[in-house]
């Protein structure tokens, strides 16, 4: 048991770490496909010397670069675990583009791009923003998703309709102000960056010391009100601190798309951890990664919106995920239906020879393959195909017939081996003993009983023929009148004719 | 007036959703150590009691005392589940770690989780039969398995009295049986239990006590007083329309009062 629990864990963790690992693969290619015309041109030195002195990092402004976006994937994807668990995700989003506004509102009081008065803007327009929302739903009947759709909307606007005023005018320094809505990466100041910490820190703070109340007030609300716990005191700090995670991002990702390195990564996450603790680092890690990887596309592309970029990265990554996850991957999920796709074949293949050779009483080991091309339905290359399959897999033999005069395909004999012959006589024990429950036991009809019987026949275990073996207390014969290989006939390998009589 | 004995006392509970009252007049005493079954046809207020009694909505008139504490205080030594459906069961929480939560109340903030706790919620996993699972992820159990494990949580929670919402509600024979045989346990252990259940029919060999309840208390006592046709035809036999019609009037009048008084002041 714990082995198993063991050995899924590291199945989950290396799924994650070959989908950043192919993610990063992929990253190093996608400039490659953005740039290709700089590439062709003279500037393909310059991509990669961009591309040398990013991952140098030498230079000053890209330390900045690079730190600021894995902290704020890190703060990001840590909080988004509580966004997407709670089922917050639209909140996360109306709050980005509530403080549009409050942006706008800074920056003309400041008179220029002043950190300081953008940051309370923007935190006034974002607590205004949740005190329209809870308004609307604490006085009107409207809902949740309705009120948060009126309150996105409405602040945008507002604030694209500010933003476009501001351009408008003649202050020297608005030219900066539109990277807020997708976000540049590269203007990223250290007083960002000293933002970004505290909000990391903040969070970090808040999780481990209230980790097991978030978890419990997050699962069971009402159990936790009662056994005392302060819910709504939690739900406040964990909205104040997604304004602050939010607000100091915006430099990075811009008001669009903030939510996004909210949900994706801890969207991801969902889809591997089974614990809020490894659901929690990994939607770190994967936001991290994103938002490293967006940073670099971003450099590289001499100030490409970051925030497009970043996105693209985390949804890439949560593409990759949904692929190759272990259980319930699309891979996995495919390559399993294809495997049981073959088993079903070549079980009804087996059954088929069983059937041919009972037509003939028992009385021969082998069968010819016209038979078995007409029994199964088959023409004479699937029909060849399936007893190769028997073949490699030990299950039959075919041989040439010596009264054939032609030495063509349906006149060649299959037969089975003991392993074959004991298996064939399973699956024709599990199609006739679940027909005779259907109409002995569930009082179906006996010629209602046959389509059902076809596809139970593959997924019988060993177990539920016991049982009806009891149930039914050891059947000879099928409520068509044939016979019921038994126990002993299988053991024995071998239903001849004098089996039959005795 | 109020005994630190009785586990509950409920008096004169009054409860209204948006002025449309669902339990009206409610008296109750509980002793000790006894099961009491929460009998009554939907919209009876069956849940609306329990989540009076929690602390979850405001009472418009009366009270409950828990051990003759006022909720607020009291409430820390009830063991509540509540109603399977109120539960988000795609969260990434293991049978383990549901089963902890039942210690929080004997942990508290900034403290982590003992060893102790630990070897106690393995015990509680034990007696419903769930061990094995502990570390699977909670969605991927059946309900009559998700169940048990709030019925786990509980016995973590070492109360002295437990308030159950429909712990029998989709929940296959066989855990029913076992739910009904732990819960007997637990009582003979001097545990007062009080559980919402809808049918009527099991209701007579799960419970010692039983509370019929139609917006108003109808009965409550021992099965043999209160297990009568008469009472239970008035029961599920339609609300008193009369009492119904003029409670959700009253409910109306006295937020008026209260409004007259709001301006006033």
């Amino acid at each position: 048991m714990s082995l198993d629990v063991g050995n899924l864990r590291a199945k989950r963790g290396l799924s994650l770490v070959s989908a950043i690992l192919i993610g990063c693969g992929i990253m190093i290619l996608i400039p490659q496909v953005l740039f290709a015309e700089q590439i062709r041109g003279a500037e393909s030195m310059k991509l990669f010397d961009r591309a040398t002195r990013f991952f140098e990092m030498r230079d000053q402004s890209v330390r900045v670069v690079v730190l600021g976006s894995i902290l704020i994937g890190l703060s990001c994807g840590m909080i988004g675990s509580f966004v997407v668990t709670r089922r917050l995700s639209l909140f996360g989003d109306t709050l980005s583009h509530a403080v549009l506004p409050g942006i706008a509102m800074g920056f003309l009081w400041a008179e220029s791009k002043n950190n300081l008065a953008l940051l309370i803007g923007a935190t006034l327009a974002g607590f205004l923003g949740v005190a329209c929302i809870s308004f609307l739903q604490k006085f009107t009947k409207i809902r949740q998703d309705s009120a948060l759709g009126i309150v996105l909307s409405g602040f945008y606007a507002v604030g694209i309709c500010m933003l476009t005023r501001i351009q408008k005018m003649d202050y020297g320094n608005q030219s900066g102000l539109d990277s807020y809505l997708f976000g540049q990466v590269s203007a990223l100041s250290s007083n960002d960056l000293l933002g970004i910490c505290v909000s990391l820190l903040l969070i970090a703070l808040f999780i481990t010391l209230n980790y097991k109340e978030l978890l419990i007030s997050g699962f069971d609300p009402e159990y936790a009100r009662s056994v005392r716990l302060p819910g709504d005191a939690l739900q406040y700090l964990l909205w104040g601190l997604l304004a602050f995670c939010v607000i100091s991002s915006l430099q990075v990702i811009g008001v669009i798309l903030a939510s996004a390195l909210l949900i994706i990564p801890a969207a991801s996450a969902s889809l591997l951890a089974k614990r809020m603790s490894s659901y929690l680092w990994m939607a770190a890690s994967l936001g991290a990664v994103s938002g490293f990887g967006g940073a670099f596309l971003s450099f590289l592309g001499e100030r490409l919106p970051t925030g497009p970029l970043i996105v693209l990265k985390a949804s890439f990554l949560f593409l990759l995920i949904l692929i190759f996850r272990p259980h319930d991957g699309v891979l996995v999920n495919w390559i399993k239906s294809r495997w049981q796709g073959h088993r079903i074949a070549m079980e009804n293949t087996l059954k088929a020879i069983y059937q041919v050779i009972e037509s003939h009483n028992f009385s021969e080991t082998s069968i010819r393959m016209d038979e078995l091309m007409q029994r199964r339905n088959l023409g004479s290359g699937g029909c060849l195909k399936e007893v190769n399959r028997l073949t490699r897999s030990g299950y039959a033999t075919s041989s040439l017939d010596q009264n054939s005069s032609t030495g063509l395909l349906p006149e060649k004999r299959v037969s089975l081996t003991p392993k074959g012959w004991e298996y064939a006589c399973r699956i024709v024990r599990n199609h006739r003993l679940w027909e005779l429950y259907l109409t002995n036991e569930a009082r179906y009809a006996p010629d209602h009983v046959h389509e059902d019987a076809e596809k139970i026949e593959h997924v019988l275990g060993e177990e539920t023929v016991r049982q009806l073996e009891r149930i039914l207390s050891n059947p000879r014969q099928d409520p068509h009148g044939k016979l019921i290989p038994s126990l002993v006939d299988i053991e024995r390998g071998w239903l001849g004719s004098k089996n039959l009589s005795g | 007036m109020s005994n630190p004995n009785k586990p509950l006392e409920v008096h004169d509970l009054t409860v209204s959703y948006q002025r449309k009252p669902v339990l009206y007049g409610i008296d109750l005493e509980i002793e000790g150590g006894s099961l009491v079954g929460v009998i009554g046809p939907n919209g009876a207020g069956k849940s609306t009691l329990v989540k009076a009694i929690m602390n979850m909505v405001k009472p418009n008139g009366g009270y409950v005392k828990i051990f003759g504490q006022s909720p607020k205080e009291g409430i820390s030594r009830v063991g509540y589940i509540p109603q399977r459906e109120s539960v988000d069961w795609d969260f990434p929480v293991t049978v383990m770690d549901v089963v902890l939560m039942g210690r929080y109340g004997h942990v508290g903030w900034l403290k982590r989780i003992g060893k102790s706790d630990r070897t106690i919620a393995c015990e509680c996993l034990e007696q419903v039969d769930m061990l094995p699972y502990a570390n699977r992820q909670i969605g991927n159990l059946s309900g009559g398995q998700q169940q048990r494990v709030f019925l786990a949580r509980a016995l973590a929670q070492e109360s002295s009295l437990y308030l159950m919402d429909e712990p029998f509600a989709g929940v296959d024979a066989v855990t029913e049986k076992a739910i009904v045989t732990l819960l007997k346990g637990m009582r003979e252990r001097g545990k007062t239990l009080v559980i919402v259940h809808h049918d009527l029919a099991s209701a007579k060999e799960y419970f010692d006590h039983l509370l019929l309840l139609n917006m108003r208390k109808v009965a409550y006592g021992s099965i043999a007083e209160v297990y009568k046709p008469e009472l239970l035809q008035k029961t599920y036999g339609g609300r008193l329309t009369i009492l119904s019609d003029m409670a959700t009037k009253s409910a109306g009048v006295r937020a008026i009062e209260k409004e007259a008084y709001a301006t006033e002041k």
